[in-house]
């Protein structure tokens, strides 16, 4: 280097010069694309401003004078949920124990995965819709939801548990002779169960977010109460069950997380 | 200390008040089980129906129909384009919001919980619920679609970043500082290349999350192939809902699978 240069140049995050460029221009493209080719009707949300203000207008403040209609819709996202944990988190033991590389044979695994992979590709919402054609209107379409979203998530988590365990104890059981099953209660659960626990909180929370949005496609649960709030136009008690919604999660999550704490 | 033979020690793994907590507990949980169980407004004949009723939906559905085929494919190609576009904005949305909500770059104690209350209020809404309030403000579309995952998002996207922030090395902000520069510079030379990489962690994430959250946004209307899910269902063609089913899984596959990739070529 003969001369320095006098400004000092900030590093650019990515070094190539060539990559650099054709990310930006990628994206560039991209962005031009989609904008292009999504539809959007500008002159509908042209009036939205006013729109906003009107329902904002509406919704505040909020009412809480059917707060009897709130509580009957929180009780029943509430068991939803519970009854939806429970249940999800007993059946994503079998359902785990399937999806484990290291103790089921590859055909087994290859089923117990293709069943949690499916499992989480469908958002609950999905799965509600599904569940309430099957089974009709209610909270039973949203316990069999939650129930097959738990399976996915707790199952997954639990396959990759039981995947990392320690193989001794495996060992020792069959050195003594014992049959599939007595390994499995005996050498495999006690070293999952813990953690099981504290994803079941987890789940239990989780479960609680998702029974409010289950309810919007008649699903049972407080959702189905905020649904109808929404389609009569009635957005002071749709703001209060908003509020309520946020108050409600920001309290299961802090409890969870005691909870979590406490057990881990 | 006087040890009991051998013989009468009794291996215990909880000792009693350990015993008594851990049935209470066990207790507890049974009887909120009992009283959800019955308590819910549940219909039981339909209960024992429901695996037949449940097997009539799969049998229905089977063959799936592979006619709407095109129509699928351009909804999918909107999902994705909903989800991209709602994260590209999430970047500009959340970063401000995550600068004051991190306790060791906030301006004031003001901004700091506002920024705490933007993040919070955003994780608590459901994007469905989002999604809700920007159809009945801009009409059913894309766009009340892409707000309400951006929207979502932005609680994800500012916590995560808030978190990286607040664990940045204070050195180089100080070595700005020292040498006069004003805040805007500091955050640009000094912050801004340290969450560099969780920044791109954090969105390459919450892409992948928007993916599967914008296949259901067409169901209260606001664009993505929920669209022609719900048409569908409402006009009980199960073949093509079973093909659109396949599709949402298709999709998702794909988002994890570009995702895993690129966490490991960018990271």
């Amino acid at each position: 280097m003969s001369s320095t240069p006098h400004h000092w140049r900030r590093q650019p995050f990515i070094t190539n010069p060539w990559l650099r460029w054709t990310l930006i221009i990628g994206v560039l493209t991209y962005l031009g694309w989609a904008l292009a080719t999504l539809p959007f009707n500008w002159q509908r949300i042209g009036e939205g401003l006013p729109r906003a203000v009107r329902i904002f207008g509406g919704g505040l403040p909020p009412d809480f004078d059917r707060y009897q209609l709130l509580l009957d819709g929180f009780k029943e996202s509430f068991q939803i949920a519970l009854l939806a944990t429970l249940l999800g988190v007993l059946l994503s033991i079998p359902f785990a124990v399937m999806a484990a590389r290291n103790i089921v044979p590859r055909p087994v695994y290859l089923i117990g995965r293709a069943i949690i992979i499916v499992a989480r590709s469908f958002h609950p919402v999905i799965v509600a819709i599904l569940f309430v054609k099957a089974v009709g209107f209610g909270p039973l379409a949203g316990i069999l939801t939650l129930t097959l979203y738990s399976i996915g998530f707790v199952g997954k988590l639990l396959a990759e548990e039981i995947e990392e365990i320690d193989w001794g104890q495996v060992e020792a059981m069959r050195a003594v002779g014992a049959g599939y099953l007595s390994t499995l209660i005996f050498a495999v659960f006690p070293q999952i169960l813990p953690r099981q626990i504290g994803l079941s909180m987890y789940q239990l929370d989780s479960n609680l977010r998702a029974s409010a949005v289950v309810g919007i496609v008649g699903a049972g649960g407080i959702g189905s109460t905020l649904m109808n709030a929404f389609g009569r136009y009635d957005y002071d008690f749709a703001f209060a069950i908003l509020l309520v919604i946020i108050v409600v999660i920001l309290v299961s999550e802090g409890i969870s997380g005691w909870v979590r704490k406490r057990v881990w | 200390m006087v040890m009991e033979p051998m013989e009468q020690r009794v291996w215990a793994r909880y000792d009693r008040r350990e015993r008594w907590m851990r049935l209470a507990v066990m207790l507890l949980v049974a009887a909120i089980m009992v009283w959800a169980v019955r308590d819910v407004d549940i219909y039981w004949p339909w209960v024992w129906d429901a695996p037949v009723q449940i097997h009539g939906l799969l049998e229905r559905m089977w063959p799936p129909d592979l006619r709407r085929a095109n129509d699928i494919f351009a909804a999918l190609v909107e999902t994705v384009h909903i989800a991209t576009l709602a994260t590209a904005l999430t970047i500009f949305a959340a970063l401000p919001v995550s600068y004051i909500a991190a306790q060791n770059t906030t301006p004031n104690k003001a901004c700091l919980w506002l920024g705490r209350f933007i993040l919070v209020a955003s994780r608590s809404v459901n994007t469905i619920i989002w999604a809700l309030l920007f159809v009945a403000i801009f009409g059913p579309g894309v766009l009340a679609g892409i707000l309400a995952i951006m929207f979502r998002s932005i609680g994800f996207v500012g916590k995560l970043m808030g978190e990286a922030i607040e664990e940045i090395d204070r050195k180089p902000v100080e070595a700005m500082e020292a040498t006069g520069a004003g805040r805007a510079k500091v955050i640009l030379y000094a912050v801004v290349p340290q969450v560099m990489p969780a920044f791109f962690a954090i969105i390459i994430l919450r892409w992948d999350i928007n993916i599967r959250e914008s296949t259901v946004l067409g169901l209260v209307g606001a664009g993505g192939i929920g669209v022609i899910l719900q048409g569908a269902i409402d006009t009980f063609a199960w073949p093509t809902v079973a093909t659109i089913l396949c599709a949402i899984i298709l999709l998702v596959l794909i988002g994890e699978a570009i995702t895993s990739l690129l966490r490991r070529k960018v990271l």
